[in-house]
């Protein structure tokens, strides 16, 4: 199922599709590991819902809604 | 250890890598105390350099700035291009490259160091965190890893201080015979850089392959924006074609993250296997705890108010001893040398200036040990992890909120803190509100005129105390200040600037005291190299404005404390503050609180010595020469026999301390951390101008009231 990645709720696992909009922070998010075909998993969100905590390649990266929203991801479990 | 020959003949050796690394910890223990800091020409950025002995042949070390990429939006990010290309003033180009990186982390890890070993620079890895493998279950064949990369890979760790002469023999193998290992991820790349590098030769620009490659990659990024100054409207054309002929109309950032992961994950095939994790569960556990919506919260408090408490309390026995200290040592000068001009410079301006400095060294001490304690446990993380909803609020982020709340106890090491934001406008907002944080400078000033003139009242049964709650509404106020500033800056100022926060939260991790120490001491010579020079220099200038012109012949009939007095409201700073007490008229002020506010520009607390002295010449009468400080300014009164220290004007005096940028020493450091003097004088135009406007509203609307 095609979704984004601010969708998935903590423990739920998607493989990133790609990006509404190429912007810097979608680059960044590549940069650092959230490439097409990479699996990530939703860790937690902070109190305030916001921002999320998700791992990727084994590392934990902590990034806002919004910008979790710009990454398409198809949800695995 | 043999002389260090010039500086700029020593080859040059760089670290560089992702955060989170070890990188400085590595860099400590290669160059030790002999280290060198600076910002890069142009940048904010802090440029780490130092000298280092590799098989005995000194080399220069310089640190780039921890990055995950060699991708550049911002001038602050080109530093690593700019430093592999040798485009760096007074920098030549790197005689080796020491790739620092994670070995519990290689994937992520390698996407930065697969851009520098396209760079073809001569280079090495530095696979640090070596000790930590065993414990995220992770298996490396390192012999492998090198005969794949085609550079040598010496395992480290640098926290523990292990492999590092292995690092230093591969280095110098690598300096003796410098083989640059040309990677080639994307030959369709390559050919667009070649033919880029022939078009901008013909015209008689000079540029280098790492940077064009980025200036293709990036679109609209800083290598494309600063050769689009040196070549012009032409080159829009010109990397439009090209990059339409490296990737067929698609985004070619995409495309290199896409290929480099792949390439990485072709390399690490057979090279790295990833078992259980089992210390996994401990530190999710943890995690549940640190992040859960209320014990998160509660703990970071109590974090917090630990943090705040020592910086506060626990440095207050040094800083009196550090003072008793710097009088002791002005008063043996006194007493020693035959009075002089030079007696009074050397306790007065030397002893009493570097005494300012140090006297901050304390604090700047223990809030470090905490901020490195909680950064190297990855707790500082978490806390912006939290603390992003509620700092959003005012257009900064959660790493905004450490240096915050260390600037109740002081703004320097505060705005020092600020090295924790990577984002360079929120640390900008956050340096501009560190000020208004009621600092511990504030506190006397407020002690002296809240017990003299704010009555004791009691409501609620005795709970609340009038005075107290003025006390209060002064914290509340350099908040509030504060607050707005980071706002108003953020929103005006970065309109267009995306606000973003990607934090890597690093695995938990015991501190280590080895890597603790040698940050705090790196952290201590900044201080005291730095900030020193400037804060040293001021103290002088004043100095001379304070004590010039002067008569030492004290005329018959006047004692020697009223002959200083005089000497004082004569010198340069006292007729200055009379010239120009009527612009503080409109507040209620009089030409001596005028002059007492005009010597604590320097540093607000120097107020109450100043006062001390100058009502000291209003003692003519016997009874009230031996009157407390609080007696004499209750009693002084303007010419026409009015009190001067009215309840209006004393709101007004308060307020005007709690907004003003009264601290040289934050001037200077806030110089330092912004590169430029524009910041800090834009500061302290701004926050002077909302301390007059405030003690004149308060003076103006508070005389009007009814006595109250």
């Amino acid at each position: 199922m095609r979704t984004t990645l601010a969708a998935l709720r903590p423990g739920q696992t998607g493989v990133v599709e790609g990006y509404s909009d190429i912007d810097e922070t979608a680059q960044r998010l590549m940069q650092m590991g959230l490439v097409e075909g990479m699996e990530i998993e939703v860790l937690r969100y902070a109190p305030a819902g916001d921002p999320i905590e998700i791992r990727v390649m084994g590392y934990a990266l902590s990034l806002r809604g919004k910008e979790a929203a710009n990454v398409l991801v198809s949800r695995v479990s | 250890m043999s002389a260090i020959a010039s500086p700029e003949k020593l080859p040059v050796v760089v670290t560089l890598g992702n955060p989170n690394t070890g990188k400085s910890t590595l860099f400590n223990c290669l160059t030790g105390l002999r280290q060198k800091v600076g910002n890069y020409p142009g940048v904010t950025v802090e440029q780490v350099s130092g000298y280092s002995e590799v098989a005995g042949q000194q080399v220069r070390l310089v640190d780039v700035p921890g990055t995950y990429s060699l991708a550049a939006m911002s001038p602050d990010e080109i530093i690593a291009v700019d430093v592999l290309r040798g485009g760096i003033a007074d920098l030549p180009p790197p005689a080796a490259v020491i790739i620092v990186v994670d070995a519990t982390n290689l994937r992520r890890n390698l996407f930065l160091a697969s851009q520098i070993l396209e760079a073809g620079v001569p280079a090495l890895i530095a696979l640090n965190m070596i000790d930590r493998l065993s414990n995220e279950g992770i298996t490396l064949d390192i012999d492998a890893l090198a005969a794949r990369l085609g550079v040598p890979v010496v395992p480290i760790s640098a926290a523990h201080g292990t492999g590092i002469e292995q690092l230093k023999t591969a280095l110098d193998g690598v300096l003796r015979a410098p083989a640059a290992p040309h990677l080639v991820l994307n030959p369709a790349l390559e050919d667009a850089v070649a033919k880029l590098t022939a078009r901008l030769t013909e015209r008689g620009i000079a540029t280098s392959a790492i940077e064009l490659r980025r200036a293709l990659i990036d679109t609209g990024g800083y290598a494309e924006q600063r050769l689009s100054q040196a070549v012009g409207s032409e080159l829009d054309t010109m990397l439009a074609t090209l990059r339409h002929d490296i990737g067929g109309g698609r985004n070619l950032a995409t495309l290199e993250a896409r290929d480099r992961y792949s390439w990485i994950q072709a390399q690490l095939k057979g090279v790295e296997a990833r078992g259980p994790t089992p210390r996994r569960a401990v530190a999710d556990a943890a995690d549940k705890l640190v992040n859960h919506p209320l014990i998160g919260t509660l703990l970071f408090g109590l974090v917090m108010a630990m943090v705040f408490q020592a910086v506060f309390a626990w440095a207050a026995p040094l800083v009196d001893a550090i003072d008793y200290v710097t009088s002791a040592l002005g008063n043996a000068v006194t007493a020693s040398l035959p009075p002089s001009l030079f007696a009074r410079f050397l306790a007065e301006g030397v002893i009493a200036g570097v005494g300012s400095v140090v006297v901050f060294l304390p604090q700047i001490i223990i809030l470090f040990t905490f901020i490195i304690i909680l950064e190297d446990t990855g707790y500082m993380a978490r806390a912006a992890f939290l603390m992003d909803r509620a700092m959003r609020a005012l257009g900064l982020s959660g790493q905004s909120f450490i240096p915050m709340l260390s600037s109740f106890a002081c703004a320097v090491p505060g705005i020092m803190g600020t090295r924790v934001i990577p984002n360079r406008h929120d640390r900008l907002a956050t340096i501009m509100a560190a000020p208004f944080m009621t600092c511990s400078a504030r506190l006397p000033v407020y002690s002296l005129l809240i017990a003299a003139f704010v009555p004791q009242r009691h409501f609620l049964g005795g709970m609340i105390n009038l005075q107290g709650l003025v006390l209060f509404a002064l914290y509340m106020l350099g908040i509030v200040g504060g607050a707005l500033t980071a706002w108003l800056i953020s929103r005006l100022y970065w309109s267009r600037a995306k606000a973003r926060f990607l934090l890597e939260m690093p695995p938990y991790r015991m501190p280590n005291v080895r890597a603790v120490l040698s940050k705090l001491q790196s952290r201590a010579i900044v201080f005291l190299q730095r900030a020193g020079t400037i804060i040293f220099s001021v103290a002088l200038v004043v100095w001379v404005l304070a004590s010039f012109p002067r008569d030492d012949t004290v005329p018959s009939g006047v004692s020697r404390s009223d002959h200083a007095a005089q000497q004082l409201a004569d010198s340069y700073l006292g007729r200055m503050s009379r010239g120009i007490t009527p612009i503080f008229e409109p507040l209620g002020w009089d030409w001596k609180v005028t002059a007492a506010v005009l010597a604590s520009f320097p540093a607000r607390e120097v107020v109450i010595a100043a006062l001390g002295t100058i009502y000291a010449v209003d003692s003519t009468t016997e009874d009230h020469a031996n009157a407390t400080l609080t007696s004499r300014i209750r009693a002084a009164k303007h010419p026409d026999g009015t009190p001067v220290y009215t309840l209006p004007m004393v709101f007004g005096l308060l307020i005007f301390y709690a907004l003003c940028l009264q601290c040289v020493s934050t001037i200077a450091v806030m110089r330092r951390e912004t590169g430029t003097w524009g910041w800090p004088l834009f500061a302290w135009v701004y926050m002077s101008s909302l301390g007059y406007l405030g003690a004149y509203l308060a003076f103006t609307f508070g005389s009007r009231l009814p006595t109250l």
